[in-house]
């Protein structure tokens, strides 16, 4: 797969000295959805104003699907929607009216049957007559969506979407994206939710103080750095773990009924055979035994938290 | 060029011009008609003609332009403030467009506006006054050229602007003041000559004169002079407007 976006060494200085990004890597491939995970201020918004035309970098280079987003801004701009993080919308125009604006704007011919057809996915058609003011916040937010993919973009950025969304929204968002997927739109959405991008992404990058930690498959990143944890249920609790297990640096789960092994997945010995074998010899009856594997959430605490 | 931007900005300000349409229309046309009853009936029944003319039609040219320039600047100023002021922008800035468009698209539909409010204004002074127009395409030249260049120094302010008070200010302190000393109500010839020298520094001044020679034939100042004048402030708008496009001032970080 090719890049359809392709970030090189930007950084972005902001009057008065803030530097939110630190010479910036990122190649997202066509196609494929990706997160961009960070804590609040880690220049995930300043990262994708740049990219979309809002802000200027300060060096580096940027180009969308081929076209360096300052000298090609025309062919860059045309691939791309934005939904932004905050609400911004004109309150007294209505919702067809103002779809329809932003399809102009992007230079493309009227075409009311096709943004009919984006307001009926995004559950907006019977609100199309409709003054934005008079909407619910969860029905605005559907509205910059509408926006968004009035042009028929190929890369879609959604920042920071399902931030105060309800519950039903997000699934209809989610539908939204698995379909647009599906046609092949690029997909870049920023989140400090990591259910998120642990629920839809392809890849996660992770992003913190202007600098991009990581960015990586999925299931790699987390079967990678992802550590397990074997959970023994015994039959009988126990006072204090025997001597003999201690090289094993087990943990006592509560009233000495349980006893937990945390293990890298990538090692080359897990010791889960040995450590069974040692349990039995310290005379343990189990009762249940389970893994868990540490969710995004824990590995993107620790990379911050290494950061920090 | 991207006419299609350019055409979808136009339609979206005329829409709002529309949607207002009372306060757009109706009360231009009610502050003039006061005027004209004040200026016109109440004192004007007193001045003697001036240059010629009865002091009710010799107002009408700088009303029309008092209207315009106001209206013109206003305008402007609103429609790229008000994106900014909302958030909005985000999607005139990640647009395939480039200034010139955002310009053209902006200040167009100001100036059609203004035009629009300035056509009602004559057409109610026929209501009131007898009225000849000595040069008509002069007249709508004049016309046009004051509410474009206005409607350039109106997206300069919006664009300048960082609050709803800034944007009143230089229509309320500058504009306002300009056009009532400009020789709207009066001749120079009617000043003491101290004032008549210092009153060619107002450039008002020249537009009211030309604007005034396209309707009576006469002028305060050369007609030449009001061109030069008009174009020169035309010119000077549109130089720094570029300069905001170069720099992207206020606008893009």
């Amino acid at each position: 797969m090719s890049s359809i976006v392709s970030v090189q060494n930007l950084r972005k200085t902001f009057e008065g000295g803030f530097e939110a990004l630190k010479g910036v890597n990122l190649e997202i491939e066509e196609g494929e959805i990706l997160a961009l995970l960070g804590p609040n201020g880690a220049g995930k918004t300043t990262l994708i104003s740049t990219i979309c035309g809002i802000t200027l970098g300060t060096s580096g280079s940027i180009t969308v699907g081929g076209h360096d987003v300052v000298t090609g801004y025309r062919a860059a701009r045309s691939l791309i929607g934005l939904v932004p993080q905050e609400i911004n919308l004109e309150p007294f125009e209505t919702v067809m009216n103002s779809v329809r604006f932003s399809r102009g704007l992007f230079g493309k011919p009227r075409n009311d049957a096709y943004l009919e057809d984006v307001l009926k996915k995004l559950s907006l058609h019977d609100k199309k007559d409709a003054r934005i003011r008079t909407l619910s916040g969860g029905m605005k937010r559907r509205v910059l969506i509408a926006k968004a993919l009035s042009h028929e973009p190929r890369v879609l950025f959604l920042d920071e979407p399902t931030a105060g969304v309800d519950v039903e929204l997000r699934k209809d968002m989610w539908d939204v994206v698995a379909a647009l997927k599906a046609d092949g739109v690029t997909i870049i959405l920023t989140t400090h939710y990591i259910e998120e991008a642990e629920a839809i992404a392809d890849r996660v990058g992770v992003i913190n103080k202007g600098e991009i930690l990581l960015v990586q498959d999925k299931a790699a990143l987390m079967a990678q750095l992802g550590k397990k944890e074997l959970h023994v249920e015994l039959t009988a609790p126990v006072d204090a773990i025997p001597t003999s297990l201690s090289k094993y640096e087990l943990a006592m789960g509560p009233g000495g009924r349980s006893l937990v092994y945390s293990y890298d997945t990538k090692g080359e010995r897990t010791g889960i055979t040995t450590l069974l074998n040692d349990l039995s010899k310290a005379g343990l009856k189990l009762a249940d035994m389970e893994t868990r594997q540490s969710s995004l959430e824990d590995i993107f605490v620790g990379l911050v938290k290494e950061t920090a | 060029m991207n006419w299609t931007a350019v055409a979808s900005i136009y339609r979206f300000e005329m829409a709002r011009f529309f949607r207002t349409i009372t306060q757009s229309f109706v009360s231009p046309v009610l502050s003039t008609s006061l005027y004209f009853v004040v200026f016109g009936t109440a004192i004007g029944s007193r001045i003697e003609q001036v240059e010629g003319i009865s002091y009710g039609a010799f107002i009408v040219p700088g009303l029309i332009m008092l209207s315009v320039m106001t209206q013109a600047t206003s305008n402007a100023s609103f429609g790229i403030y008000f994106p900014k002021f909302i958030g909005t922008i985000y999607e005139l800035l990640s647009a395939p467009i480039n200034f010139l468009e955002i310009v053209i698209g902006y200040v167009g539909a100001a100036a059609t506006k203004a035009l629009f409010i300035g056509v009602i204004i004559l057409v109610t002074a026929f209501f009131f006054v007898d009225l000849t127009i000595a040069h008509p395409i002069a007249m709508l030249a004049f016309l046009v050229l004051t509410c474009v260049s206005f409607a350039l120094l109106g997206f300069i302010i919006g664009i300048w602007a960082g609050n709803f008070e800034q944007l009143q200010l230089i229509p309320l302190l500058v504009i306002t003041p300009l056009v009532f000393l400009g020789g709207s109500f009066y001749s120079i010839t009617m000043l003491p000559p101290i004032w008549q020298t210092i009153t060619l520094f107002n450039p008002v001044v020249y537009l009211i004169s030309g604007f005034r020679w396209s309707f009576f034939g006469a002028s305060d100042v050369p007609v030449g002079l009001s061109l030069l004048a008009i174009a020169g402030f035309t010119l000077a708008c549109m130089a720094f407007i570029w300069w905001i496009f170069k720099t992207g001032w206020r606008i893009r970080q």
